[in-house]
């Protein structure tokens, strides 16, 4: 418990005393909300499993989309 | 297949490889020079060291935190926009990144903690252990993200599964020890560390310029002169290489890279050289010198340590040349048809439980499944990558190393011999070379990226084949959103590091980040 008390004040300490540190995380959060909240969500789907819940439906799609595009 | 749609595809997976890799060499490179930095503060107790430490720390720092994430984009477009590609790379890729993010957290993420936080409050040596493990862990998460590309590039330790219609690991020693993977792994890092040098030679000149922080600005010049020096001695040997693999197992992109059209022995290595602007209708893809100085017998030398031996061209690749036992183009087309066609017989005979039929499509299909990929062209042409972007930029990037080491030479000099007063002519230089040691990066990667097209993975699958069946409109919107996105980051990014060089290490900044 002490141990996990010190290795908390150590972070909380730590960002307690940040300077542009602040503004770096606060980059880093809506960097991130950007990323997975609005990018992944509502532009990146998994293409094929969005279409397709098993495996084998997955490999066959890929198949049939190779063997379709060969010239 | 409508070819805006790849055009696109490519462009945004371009872009955003592009931007990310302006946040990544700093960092592999920096936490370097930061941890040698760090050894002479603990090795000499001169706090003077420490100071230093903790400057370019926080330059470190600003940089991570701005690029951190930027290369997760790369995994969505993987799954987006290029899904025949991820299912058909299968556990290949994924077990390198897995690995990468297992290692980029528990390394990167607990000890830079420490390296950031840890100053007066963990012993001096552990902090320096932790310094080191960040650098040990930046730089082993580029081996793995390395390792995969490098597969895309030389695929190997792969078994084809038509089952399943992907790629299964069956070595993995071999996808990770490939002599493409170690090379480009190599190669790849030791770019981050001549960026790094001079980029902390560079801001060290803007101190000097400006008569502010003399020591911490020669003892940088004198860590990253060296840093910078020894690794451009090393990148020289791993490029070196580079030219020997990939005229051995890439020869079209070796052929594109020199312009060299018709094969020869003792064939010259074009030092500089000037190209028409347009094509030549003469033959497809070839492209005129206007001008070029010749190094005789180096290209010979160069890909095969022979300078007599035969360099293949790219009409000897394209049409083939018996004499020199080169297969043309169009045969290996045709292998890849058999093994596209193969592959349907295959499924088709599985289907109606025809064993011995589906059998013979399957040792049909392995017998030409190194040619996989031809069978996806439409003509020999396509075979070919775009030559001129290809050449001039690795003419570029072996020119501004060059003009690195010179950078390097010049600097240590001037700190070693204490003439570093008033040499407005080496600061301004200096300063300049930041962004020119970003653009021989970024031209290191168009050799290794457009000089391999059409293949996503060399010889098995093109672009064509890879891309995902989504509408041009869609990637056009997504390429659009990530252009805004990452350049808004990039400008924070120089904003706040420029805001952070021009107040110093004695305004603050200096204990934490």
């Amino acid at each position: 418990m002490n141990l996990l008390r010190r290795i908390f004040r150590f972070y909380y300490d730590g960002f307690m005393s940040m300077t542009i540190g602040r503004s770096l995380w606060m980059i880093i959060l809506v960097k991130l909300v950007i990323i997975f909240a609005i990018f992944k969500l509502f532009f990146f789907p998994d293409f094929l499993g969005s279409r397709f819940d098993k495996q084998e439906d997955k490999a066959e799609y890929v198949t049939k989309e190779l063997l379709n595009k060969l010239p | 297949m409508d070819p805006s749609l790849i055009d696109w595809s490519r462009a945004q997976f371009a872009l955003t490889a592009i931007y990310h890799w302006f946040f990544v060499p700093l960092t592999l490179g920096l936490s370097f020079i930061i941890a040698f930095m760090e050894t002479m503060y603990i090795r000499t107790g001169d706090e003077h060291w420490k100071r230093i430490t903790k400057y370019w720390m926080t330059l470190f720092g600003i940089n991570f935190a701005i690029g951190v994430a930027t290369g997760i984009i790369l995994e969505f477009e993987f799954g987006t926009n290029w899904s025949n590609y991820s299912w058909f790379v299968g556990d290949i890729f994924g077990a390198p990144l897995a690995i990468e993010g297992i290692l980029a957290f528990f390394l990167e993420s607990t000890f830079i903690a420490v390296m950031f936080f840890g100053w007066n409050k963990v012993g001096k040596k552990f902090h320096l252990l932790s310094t080191w493990l960040v650098a040990a862990g930046a730089n082993l998460s580029a081996l793995w993200i390395l390792v995969a590309n490098a597969w895309m590039q030389y695929p190997a330790g792969m078994h084809f599964n038509p089952d399943t219609a992907r790629n299964e690991m069956v070595n993995f020693w071999e996808v990770l020890f490939s002599p493409v993977a170690i090379n480009k792994f190599l190669h790849t890092v030791q770019s981050g560390y001549v960026l790094a040098s001079v980029f902390v030679i560079g801001i060290s000149s803007w101190y000097l310029l400006k008569k502010r922080e003399e020591m911490l600005a020669k003892r940088s010049m004198l860590v990253a002169g060296v840093f910078g020096l020894v690794m451009s001695v090393f990148i020289i040997v791993t490029g070196d290489h580079s030219a020997r693999l990939m005229a051995k197992y890439q020869p079209v992109k070796f052929a594109a890279m020199e312009n060299l059209y018709e094969g020869q022995t003792h064939a010259p290595l074009v030092a500089f050289g000037m190209l028409k602007v347009n094509e030549s209708m003469e033959e497809h893809k070839k492209e005129d010198f206007i001008f070029k100085l010749e190094i005789p017998n180096f290209l010979s030398y160069m890909a095969f340590l022979d300078a007599n031996a035969y360099v293949p061209g790219i009409k000897d690749l394209i049409h083939g040349n018996p004499e020199r036992n080169i297969m043309p183009t169009t045969e290996k087309i045709d292998k890849g048809r058999v093994a596209i066609s193969a592959l349907k017989t295959y499924k088709e005979a599985k289907k109606s439980g025809d064993t011995a039929k589906s059998d013979s499509a399957l040792t049909l299909l392995n017998a030409n499944f190194n040619h996989f990929g031809y069978g996806f062209l439409k003509d020999e042409h396509e075979a070919i990558p775009p030559i001129k972007l290809t050449f001039y930029s690795f003419r570029i990037m072996v020119g501004l190393g060059f003009l690195f080491v010179l950078l390097f030479i010049i600097s240590l000099w001037l700190v070693l011999k204490n003439k570093t007063a008033n040499k407005k002519w080496f600061y301004y230089s200096a300063i300049c070379m930041i962004p020119l040691a970003y653009l021989a990066t970024q031209m290191g990667w168009m050799v290794a990226e457009v000089g391999r097209q059409p293949w996503i993975i060399q010889d098995v699958m093109p672009v064509s084949a890879a891309v995902s069946k989504l509408t041009t409109g869609s990637v056009q919107v997504t390429f659009v959103l990530f252009a805004i996105t990452f350049t808004v980051l990039l400008i924070a990014d120089i904003k706040i590091l420029l805001t952070q060089i021009k107040k110093g290490p004695k305004e603050g900044g200096t204990s934490h980040v």
